[in-house]
């Protein structure tokens, strides 16, 4: 789409989702004692929104 | 089975094939077909960041806190983001620079400063010795560990000194890394410090650790417990372990931390001396970063997912804590007699490790040896190096002695500090050692304001807090110093505790460390940059690093800043002994035939391109503070002062500027142009359109004229034509006649029209009247033809500003070819008025013979009419329905049709209120 020009302000913007994704008070929303398809909520939710950051990016720097 | 001599055999035979591909990658270099020219390889060699302190530590430290591992590599992840901008930026500057470490990226940048060069040497060999120690550490434990096999036994416990150095499995380590290292990466001295097999076994170390550690996770999971849901539902019966998953206490404690370790690893990713090594200076080509920003976080994200299970496993299988949480990666496997596993979790180990030891240290050697031994001994007149014909062997063997001596100072940081910590806390105190290059180096590249004296200042500051409050701990805690010295500060000095300096207690000590350690570096950085201008130098230097992208060419424009004389013998010469002869005749011949100029060159004076090129080459292999020396040493160069500097640099952004109005006028050129073009075109348009309507007219104008004649001829020449039939004749010549007078009426109303000299008598008017008036008007013909006419008008309609004989004019011609088209007898004429959106309507509907569709869109060109107009005889002139159409939308209206052939047709058109 944007070619090489949108790429720098929109991998600036994927750097600042990770930065709220993991970090307070987000994170906290998830430290709870829960399980997740046996488990726990935590885990889950660092891998799940780690493998999507990793999945933007690939879009971002193949576009 | 698992015998010392099985155990080592297969070290060896790992080490082995490590060597045999880099033999192999490094032959394919020299042909010419590079295997490590791949966006995948680079990938790979990128995680080389994943070390011991992953495969052994980061299992270690889940037990202890859950997710507490996982900063250090959603940090890097972050980072990568960011490197679209960062990281191409350092690439482009190395390459223009010929830069050969991290340390020579920031003496460069800082006007080619040798002390700065020195100082972040220094640095990195000090912070860089906790993290080696790690990996010796796991390396001698992991062997310790399997060579037990099958009990399960920790090796000797911390502070337990009783084996001398020749009985510790950790020196022979270090011994054999050494010589593996120096096999390695200083058989040759490449000019660009490029070592093509070295990053090829690196590659493959990353695939052998990777698939290692997946299958003890897949062991542990799959094989110890029935997946994911059973492993983590009988950890969460165990009190301790369910406090684990919801690991964050309070905001203080917990998130600042993780938050800290974040930053930390964003940081080591960028500026740890191997991660520069090998995403820079190994760097083929400037693409591949665009596979490896989303390729190495998938690798650390795979390498990851299988930590936990292993820790829980472990805490759960090893539930009285005789086991160290280091180990669980090798002591499951173990105890549940896999021997196979065992041996390849501990291969997997030993290429984490020396993936690490071999491009720690062969990046270390090259600082130590250009940007610390070197410039010292060049200095130094006595041992007259100016005249050695051939240094190269010098070189290698610096490089060479340096390898050594840092194994062997982490072998001493290991005994002297190295077991009181777990391996993830070992690895931390290097992370925020490398984080002091932060400052420099990112406020380097975007800020022009930086100065050497900034740079030198924040670096020791930060490496001062650095040392004073997480080093110093280290040693005191493995009883090398009095613990007083922690838990009472010095001299009893309680505000200079180094584990809570100036009372700032409550914080991990990495927390601690990092808070004050920046404050002081990026406080001295800046501070000092801000308190004095910078120096010719170093301006010449801030502006080709900050504005790399702005230069072009493939020295970027550093050759504009030398002035002086130099001869092309004495600069041969010099190349020739750091490079060797025929290297350095080589580099010359591609200098001269790169720009296509003859070798040998016949001039003997060396212009400042020539210069430039072979400080460039030069810088390859000594670093960029020595190369400006060794130049410096053959030529006689004229120091610019800053003014001269900000001329030459002012010279080229006048130049850009210029090119920059170029390209706007040459654009609105084409604009012109392109303007001008479509004016011809349509004036070409219009003259051919004139010749039409000209060719139409006189035809439409001769077909009456002959009917005429031919009448007229026929009574002139039979005079004895009966009455009747010279009635019917004399009628026909009076309609031919009318017809001629309506055409020419109409032709000259068209040409007044679009000429735009017809006259416009606007006036509000109101619709209703003018319709009925025109109906009454023509009722004589609808009677003649025995047509009916309906009229459906509302009661009330707004006025519209029109001129009253123009709208008259249109009615006219919609009633008349309404009537001429119907039927005499069962004709219907249907008289519509609405209103509607700001707009009136008029729809006229006659019950005809209809429109065909194809004729629908042409009837309102001119001289266009419906129906075969060569067989049929023409109804109309042509032009009625193109005037109407013209009149209706001068006023701003719209004129269309709709009809089905066989059921009549309706014209509308509608006039804005």
């Amino acid at each position: 789409m944007g070619g090489t020009e949108g790429r720098g302000p929109r991998m600036v913007a994927l750097c600042m989702l990770g930065v709220v994704l993991f970090n307070f008070p987000i994170l906290a929303l998830f430290n709870a004692p829960a399980m997740l398809f046996g488990v726990p909520l935590l885990y889950v939710y660092m891998f799940a929104a780690w493998a999507a950051l990793i999945v933007l990016m690939a879009l971002v720097a193949e576009d | 089975m698992l015998h010392g001599p099985v155990i080592v055999l297969s070290a060896f035979a790992y080490l082995g094939l490590l060597f045999a591909i880099a033999f192999y990658a490094d032959k394919r270099a020299d042909a010419g077909r590079s295997i490590i020219a791949s966006p995948y390889v680079y990938s790979l060699s990128l995680a080389v960041y994943a070390t011991a302190w992953t495969f052994y530590g980061s299992v270690g430290r889940a037990a202890s806190d859950g997710v507490g591992f996982l900063p250090i590599y959603i940090g890097p992840t972050l980072m990568i983001a960011l490197w679209w901008l960062v990281m191409r930026k350092i690439l482009r500057i190395s390459k223009q620079n010929r830069i050969t470490s991290l340390a020579d990226f920031i003496a460069s940048r800082y006007g080619k400063s040798a002390a700065l060069a020195g100082l972040v040497t220094v640095i990195a060999v000090i912070g860089i010795l906790p993290y080696i120690s790690l990996q010796l550490k796991a390396i001698s434990t992991s062997y310790s560990i399997l060579v037990q096999y099958p009990e399960v036994v920790m090796p000797d416990q911390p502070g337990a000194h009783t084996v001398g150095v020749g009985g510790d499995t950790a020196f022979w380590v270090a011994l054999i890394l050494a010589a593996f290292t120096i096999a390695f990466g200083t058989r040759h001295l490449d000019a660009a410090e490029h070592h093509q097999g070295m990053v090829a076994a690196i590659a493959f170390e990353s695939l052998v650790k990777l698939l290692a550690f997946l299958a003890v996770g897949v062991f542990v999971t799959f094989g110890l417990f029935n997946g994911f849901g059973d492993l983590f539902g009988r950890a969460v019966q165990v009190p301790q372990l369910q406090a684990m998953m919801a690991p964050f206490g309070g905001v203080a404690g917990g998130y600042a931390s993780w938050a800290w370790l974040t930053f930390l690893s964003m940081m080591a990713i960028m500026f740890l001396p191997r991660q520069f090594q090998v995403t820079v200076i190994e760097n083929l080509d400037e693409k591949h970063l665009n596979k490896a920003i989303w390729l190495f976080p998938l690798y650390m994200l795979a390498i990851n997912v299988f930590v936990l299970p292993i820790a829980f496993g472990g805490l759960l299988r090893f539930p009285d804590g005789t086991v160290d949480a280091d180990t669980f990666v090798l002591t499951l496997p173990m105890a549940e007699k896999q021997e196979l596993l065992a041996l390849l979790v501990f291969i997997g180990g030993l290429s984490a490790a020396t993936g690490m030891v071999i491009v720690e240290t062969i990046a270390l050697s090259t600082m130590v040896c250009n940007d610390l031994v070197m410039p010292v001994l060049l200095r130094l007149r006595g041992l007259r190096l100016n005249q050695q014909p051939d240094l190269t062997g010098l070189l290698l063997g610096i490089r060479r002695g340096a390898i050594v001596a840092i194994l062997l100072l982490g072998y001493l940081y290991f005994r002297l500090a190295g077991e009181a910590y777990a391996l993830v806390s070992i690895g931390l105190i290097s992370f925020a050692a490398v984080a002091q290059f932060a400052p420099v180096v990112l406020g380097g590249i975007f800020w022009k304001g930086g100065t050497r004296r900034g740079a030198l200042c924040g670096l020791i500051a930060g490496f001062g807090v650095w040392f004073y409050t997480l080093m110093l701990p280290a040693i005191a805690r493995s009883g090398w110093l009095p613990i007083g010295v922690l838990e009472d500060g010095p001299m009893g000095i309680g505000l200079l505790k180094p584990l809570a300096l100036f009372g700032l207690g409550g914080l991990d000590q990495i927390t601690h460390a990092m808070i004050w350690s920046m404050i002081a570096n990026v406080g001295a950085y800046v501070g000092l940059s801000l308190a004095a201008a910078p120096s010719a130098a170093e301006h010449r230097q801030a502006s080709l690093f900050v504005d790399v992208f702005r230069q072009g060419g493939e020295t970027g424009g550093g050759a504009r800043f030398w002035r002086g004389t130099a001869s092309v013998p004495d600069l041969q010469n010099l190349l020739a002994r750091f490079l060797g002869a025929a290297a350095a005749e080589e580099a010359l011949r591609e200098y001269a035939a790169a720009r296509g100029r003859r070798w040998p060159e016949q001039a003997i004076e060396a212009d400042a391109e020539l210069v430039h090129y072979v400080e460039m080459q030069l810088a390859g292999a000594l670093g960029s503070a020595s190369a400006r020396v060794m130049v410096a040493s053959v030529s006689k160069e004229e120091a610019l002062t800053l003014e001269e500097v900000r001329e030459v640099l002012d010279e080229a952004s006048q130049v850009v500027a210029y090119s920059h109005r170029l390209e706007q006028k040459s654009s609105e050129l084409e604009a012109a142009t392109a303007e001008l073009r479509a004016a011809n075109e349509r004036l070409q348009e219009l003259d051919r359109m004139k010749d039409d309507f000209v060719s139409t007219v006189t035809h439409e104008l001769r077909t009456p004229l002959t009917s005429i004649r031919a009448f007229t001829q026929i009574l002139y020449e039979n005079p004895d034509v009966d009455l009747e039939q010279r009635v019917k004749f004399l009628g026909i010549i009076t309609r031919e006649t009318e017809r001629l007078t309506r055409l020419i009426n109409q032709v000259l109303d068209l040409a007044k029209i679009e000429s735009g000299r017809a006259e416009w008598h606007e006036t509000r008017l109101d619709l209703r009247e003018v319709v009925a008036d025109t109906v009454t008007g023509m009722s004589q013909v609808f009677e003649e033809r025995n047509i009916k006419v309906d009229m459906r008008i509302p009661e009330r309609m707004a006025a519209v500003r029109a001129d009253v004989d123009r709208i008259i004019q249109v009615m006219l011609n919609l009633l008349s070819n309404a009537a001429k088209f119907c039927e005499p007898g069962s004709g219907r004429i249907e008289i519509v008025m609405s209103e509607a959106s700001g707009a009136l309507r008029v729809d006229v509907r006659d019950n005809g013979p209809g429109i065909d569709p194809a004729d629908q869109r042409v009837i309102f060109d001119k001289f266009r009419q419906g129906g075969d107009t060569l067989t049929a005889k023409p109804r109309g002139t042509g032009l009625g329905l193109h005037i109407s159409r013209q009149i209706v939308e001068h006023f701003g209206g719209r004129m269309w049709v709709e009809s089905h052939p066989g059921h009549g047709a309706c014209f509308s058109f509608t006039l804005p209120t």
